[in-house]
């Protein structure tokens, strides 16, 4: 548990630390909060040389709200997010599932930029940033680019992100006025990752539900927008025939490993049974 | 001179703080401060510190170590391997079991995070670059990873260094792979009431292997101080003065030279008993290198390599009557012990007091043997907040009993009333020779079941049956009852030792001119409190307030022999000890009384804080008085002074007992159990300090949880731990641990001074049945007898599956 050797840098600015970056290759890494890159150099799975820490760009720092376009820097902390009042009117699921990662110490520290670019399957946050479709810029030597957070996950800590690329901010749409949403998680206990999770926004009309999006953590070796499953709902009544088809075709999609949260056929069932509590709750918060 | 306005008895009593006083813990001062001073937080001049390089695999034969990498790092000093032991004989250490174990691995390594070399460097960073450097060329060897298949014909041999040794600590080994049988009881008697039985239940009850994981984990810094010659070792122990005997042993320094101080600890619950290669390694490490050496393992290592806990493989027949009146019980046990023997048990016990297996019952007849065998894993079988291998008894016959019932459709409390010991029978001698102290076992559980409205639990779980009949609800509500018998207080010289050294303890005090006194014990606080009821004890007995008494343990330069804390043991033992010495300070008080008073002793009588004259009140001397006429008056025929030591052995163990009760609602789609209720009754004698009780019941309720609902030290079949970090292994925070309702009856140990039983390790005992208990009872109307722990999610899960209730 103790880290290798490694030199520390604190730049100012997004260009000086992109220039960081470049300079230095393969053997820097970005620090946002430290709270999954700290604990790999501890065990020593990540050893860079070099440490370039995001904290004093101030520009990374922001959550904006500008009518349905919402923008969160990419080091706003997991319980500023909890905090802002204005997320939580237009998008509550962000809350819903900032509560569901470890514990407040963590959250204090853990941030949204780091959560979705870290690429652990674990991590709760891409999944709904999928569901939300969200997109996110990288900034690198050769300048601004947007990637879709659906395009973003490659396979377990691999993403669409060049190592000189940094990742600046997440950009969304916030769902419709009215819409349901819930985070529904299973895990053994505060601060374990998902035995499997589900997250849905929907749209109720007239007792129909005229859209709806679905993402899940955990159950393979990124996150899943489950299109599907959700697809399964839209122009039903949300009834239980309708349930079991978007349960049965988020467990389609579900792939993930024996790990001592369970052997796979658990973890798929508990994939359905997270579906299906998303969704209820989704409902009840529909107006 | 009296005071001058005279205070009334109960103030005086108050004033005291003593016996039954919920007094603040006096440690937490610090505690709460940050200022608590753990081995980790000891830094010397000089100091270097030692890091281990351990084995990836399970079994494998070392072809070679190269260690020149790690030796070029700047700051690494020396890389110690068994080669460099050898010649000092110094590369197997004896264990508390009579076994020996590898302090560094020498030919073979024989479980994943075993022990191969020891870095030596200036600082923590350097040393663990060091680790990553050196070189061990390894063959994998094939793993055994179950205990079933270590007596195979075709096994592999583990230990090939006693290969040959088929004489071991505990009579004959029957294989290579096997450590000991040890049988107690009536073989013969048990087959017959078996044989001649209405009815017979049998089942195969593991409880799983699980570890103590307290906070701090383990460590030492060792200091030789060459001029004098004199070894100094701060060290994470639980038994000092054990510790201090085997390194005389070992290394050949003589005891007087060895100073073992352990500071404070963070907890230890079994885990801190036993000798680690780490404190052998530090101390070669300073000799060698004359500066002081820290080594402080993390928390991996603390989870992969120390002393683990249960591993118990039972197998229970229980038999009885058709209207449920048990007639006897057998039990096999097939006990994992890892790659070395390093079971900590009084030397005698190699399967403790799992004898206490006939629990809270009247069993006319019973028998228990145990075989131990070696597998590849890490060695230990402490007892995890238990006394030695009792939790392990307690859960295979109150799971028993419950299975009994269910078979006999009998109420599992019902069946428990009816099989108890009777009141009457204390003393009440055990069909495996325990001699039980006292008990009142019915009171107990009568108020335990009134306490829940036990009747109307069981309705509203008939109506949660029906409702999840009628599918109006995904919950299957369980109701658990378990009733235990502890067996602590390790225990009278006559049958308990370790390594030789008889399990009494002692305490001795000094009380000061003015009034305030210092006392010391041979046990160790690592949690309990000790500087809190300790004081308390003092302050009844010879009448001075708790707050002007100062305790100090875990010196081994200062503090009298002992042989320290586990097993529930610093009450019954030390806090005996503790009592006489006040005992003897009293009566050498008392003739100084007499003196000052001008009046024969026997007309004097005790009261409170002071001795009076018998008839006439207004005429006494306070202990305060008295102490400093111990120092200042000539009194004919007396030594100056006032100071006593006592060294008690216990002429008994002591059976503190309990009812527990517990409530789970299981969602059967999930397989999450939900703690909704849990009830703990205790009765462990005297009550030193009510609020301590609560909070050692409250901890130990916590750990019986971890256990029961996920804690699982498991190993695949390539000898690789899983579940050794705490990212899988389960330790509960605030959120998943329920509310306990503590409660109590007192009944007191007739034979201590007292009355007081143990206690730190009832909740565990009592916690694991009654929590497992309500999880088969949610089943239980499904035809479940019995499922192994751990129950976490997905195996309750599997559970419900496996009996059609998961759709
Ligand atoms: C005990 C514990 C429990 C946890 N439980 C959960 C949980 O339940 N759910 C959950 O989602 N998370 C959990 N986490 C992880 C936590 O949310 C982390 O904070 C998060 O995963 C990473 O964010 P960070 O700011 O700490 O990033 P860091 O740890 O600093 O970085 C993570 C990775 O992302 C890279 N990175 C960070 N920021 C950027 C950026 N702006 N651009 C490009 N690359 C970047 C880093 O180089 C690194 O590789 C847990 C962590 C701990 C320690």
């Amino acid at each position: 548990m103790i880290p290798g050797s490694f030199e520390y840098h604190r730049p100012p600015t997004i260009s000086d630390a992109v220039g960081l970056l470049v300079s230095f290759g393969d053997d820097a890494l970005i620090l946002a909060g430290g709270h999954s890159l700290i604990p790999m150099m501890k065990l020593r799975m990540a050893v860079p040389e070099y440490l370039i820490d995001l904290q004093d760009i101030s520009s990374l720092k922001s959550i904006s709200v500008e009518g349905d376009q919402i923008t969160l820097g990419a080091m706003v902390t997991q319980a500023e997010l909890i905090a802002s009042s204005a997320l939580s009117e237009k998008c509550p699921i962000l809350q819903t599932t900032s509560l569901q990662i470890a514990d407040p110490q963590i959250r204090n520290v853990g941030t949204i930029g780091g959560n979705v670019a870290n690429g652990d399957p674990g991590n709760d946050m891409p999944a709904v940033m999928q569901l939300l479709d969200a997109t996110y810029t990288l900034v690198g030597p050769n300048g601004e680019r947007d990637v879709k957070a659906r395009d973003f996950y490659e396979t377990a800590y691999f993403t669409e992100r060049a190592d000189d690329e940094i990742l600046t901010a997440i950009k969304f749409t916030a769902p419709a006025a009215g819409h349901g949403s819930a985070y529904e998680k299973q895990k053994r206990k505060i601060g374990d990752y998902a035995t499997a999770a589900a997250g849905v926004v929907l749209t109720m009309a007239d007792g129909i539900c005229t859209s709806a999006s679905i993402g899940l953590t955990n159950v393979a070796d990124t996150p899943l927008w489950a299109e599907a499953s959700a697809a399964a709902l839209v122009g039903t009544s949300v009834d239980e025939p309708a349930i079991k088809a978007a349960m049965d075709a988020a467990k389609a999609i579900a792939d993930p490993a024996q790990d001592s949260r369970g052997p796979r056929e658990f973890r798929i069932h508990v994939t359905g049974i997270m579906v299906q509590r998303a969704i209820q709750q989704a409902v009840k918060n529909a107006q | 001179m009296n005071e001058q306005a005279p205070i009334s008895r109960d103030e005086r009593v108050k004033k005291l703080e003593g016996l039954g006083s919920s007094r603040k813990r006096v440690e937490d001062v610090r505690f709460t401060q940050g200022a608590g001073n753990y081995v980790d937080d000891i830094k010397l001049d000089g100091m270097l510190f030692g890091d281990f390089v351990r084995s990836p695999y399970g079994h494998a034969r070392i072809k070679s170590i190269n260690t020149e990498a790690a030796l070029a790092v700047p700051g690494v000093l020396a890389v110690i391997t068994a080669a460099d032991l050898k010649p000092l004989n110094l590369h197997y250490m004896p264990t508390l079991a009579g076994d020996v174990q590898a302090v560094l691995a020498e030919e073979k390594v024989l479980f994943q995070g075993q022990e191969v070399a020891f870095v030596v460097a200036t600082d923590r960073y350097a040393a663990a670059d060091g680790v990553e450097l050196v070189e061990v060329d390894y063959d994998e060897l094939p793993v055994i990873n179950d205990a079933f298949k270590a007596m195979d014909d075709d096994a592999p041999v583990l230990r090939e260094d006693i290969q040959d040794k088929m004489e071991g600590a505990h009579g004959t080994r029957k294989h290579h792979n096997h450590i000991f049988n040890w049988q107690e009881g009536d073989k013969e008697g048990t087959e017959k009431a078996l044989a001649e039985a209405d009815v017979v239940v049998e089942e195969m009850i593991t409880y799983h292997r699980v570890h103590p994981c307290p906070l701090e984990t383990c460590g030492s810094v060792a200091s030789m101080d060459p001029i004098t010659g004199k070894l100094t070792v701060w060290g994470t122990f639980q038994a000092p003065h054990v510790v201090r005997t085997v390194a005389a042993l070992i290394t050949d320094i003589p005891e007087h030279k060895i100073r073992i101080i352990s500071p404070d600890i963070g907890g230890g619950f079994g885990n801190k008993v036993g000798v680690y290669p780490g404190y052998i390694c530090s101390i070669v490490a300073s000799i060698v290198t004359g500066k002081p050496v820290k080594w402080v393992e993390d928390r991996i290592e603390n989870l992969m390599a120390t002393a683990f806990a249960r591993d118990y493989h039972m197998t229970g027949k229980l038999s009885a009557t058709k209207d449920g009146k048990i007639t006897g019980l057998s039990a096999h046990v097939l006990a994992d012990h890892g790659a070395f023997d390093a079971c900590a048990d009084p030397t005698k016990f190699p399967a403790g007091f799992f004898h206490i297996v006939t629990g809270s019952y009247d069993i006319p007849v019973a028998h228990v043997s145990v075989d131990g065998v070696y597998t590849n894993k890490a060695p230990g079988g402490v007892a995890y907040r238990c006394s030695f291998r009792v939790t392990e008894a307690a859960y295979l016959i109150e799971r028993m009993i419950d299975i009994l019932a269910r078979k006999l459709d009998m109420d599992p409390a019902e069946i428990r009333m009816k099989n108890f010991i009777k009141k009457e029978q204390f003393p009440y001698n055990s069909a495996l020779g325990w001699e039980y102290d006292s008990g009142d076992y019915h009171t107990a559980l009568e108020q335990a079941l009134k306490a829940v409205n036990y009747d109307d639990l069981r309705a509203e779980q008939t109506e949660n049956r029906a409702a999840f009949e009628r599918g109006e609800t995904r919950s299957l509500m369980g109701i658990g009852v378990a009733f235990f018998t502890e067996i602590v207080g390790a225990g009278p010289v006559k049958n308990c030792d370790i390594l030789g050294l008889g399990m009494f303890d002692s305490c001795e005090i000094r009380i000061h001119p003015t009034g305030s006194a210092t006392v010391r014990l041979g046990t160790i606080s690592q949690g309990q409190g000790h500087a809190t009821t300790f004081a308390q004890i003092v302050a009844s007995e010879i009448g001075i307030p708790a707050e002007a008494i100062t305790l100090e343990e875990g010196d081994t330069d200062t503090a009298p022999y002992g042989l320290g804390t586990y097993g529930s043991r610093s009450t019954p033992v030390a806090g005996a000890a503790t009592a006489m010495a006040a005992r003897k300070i009293r009566a050498k008080a008392q003739m100084i009384a007499a003196y000052m008073l001008e009046v024969h002793e026997g007309d004097l009588e005790w009261d409170i804080d002071r001795f009076q004259v018998k008839g006439n009140p207004e005429l006494h001397k306070t202990m305060v008085e008295i102490a400093f006429a111990a120092y200042s008056l000539a009194v004919p025929g007396l030594e100056p002074g006032l100071e006593a030591v006592s060294y008690y052995d216990p002429p008994n163990m002591t059976y503190p007992f309990g009812a527990y009760i517990s409530v789970v609602d299981i969602d059967v789609d999930t397989g999450v159990a939900d703690v909704r209720k849990f009830y703990a009754l205790d009765d462990c004698g005297t009550r030193i300090n009510p609020m301590v009780i609560e909070g050692q019941i409250h901890g130990g309720l916590t750990e019986a949880l971890a256990i029961v609902m996920g804690q699982d030290i498991s190993y695949d079949k390539h000898g690789n731990i899983t579940g050794g970090s705490l990212m899988d292994f389960f330790l509960p925070t605030a959120v998943e641990t329920p509310t306990w309702e503590t409660d109590f009856t007192v009944t007191p140990s007739p034979h201590h001074p007292i009355g007081a039983k143990g206690v730190g390790e009832s909740p565990n005992v009592g916690g694991v049945p009654a929590l497992s208990n309500a999880v088969h009872d949610a089943f239980a109307h499904k035809g479940l007898t019995h499922t192994q722990m751990p129950h976490d999610h997905w195996r309750v899960w599997k559970t419900a599956q496996s009996l059609g209730l998961t759709g």
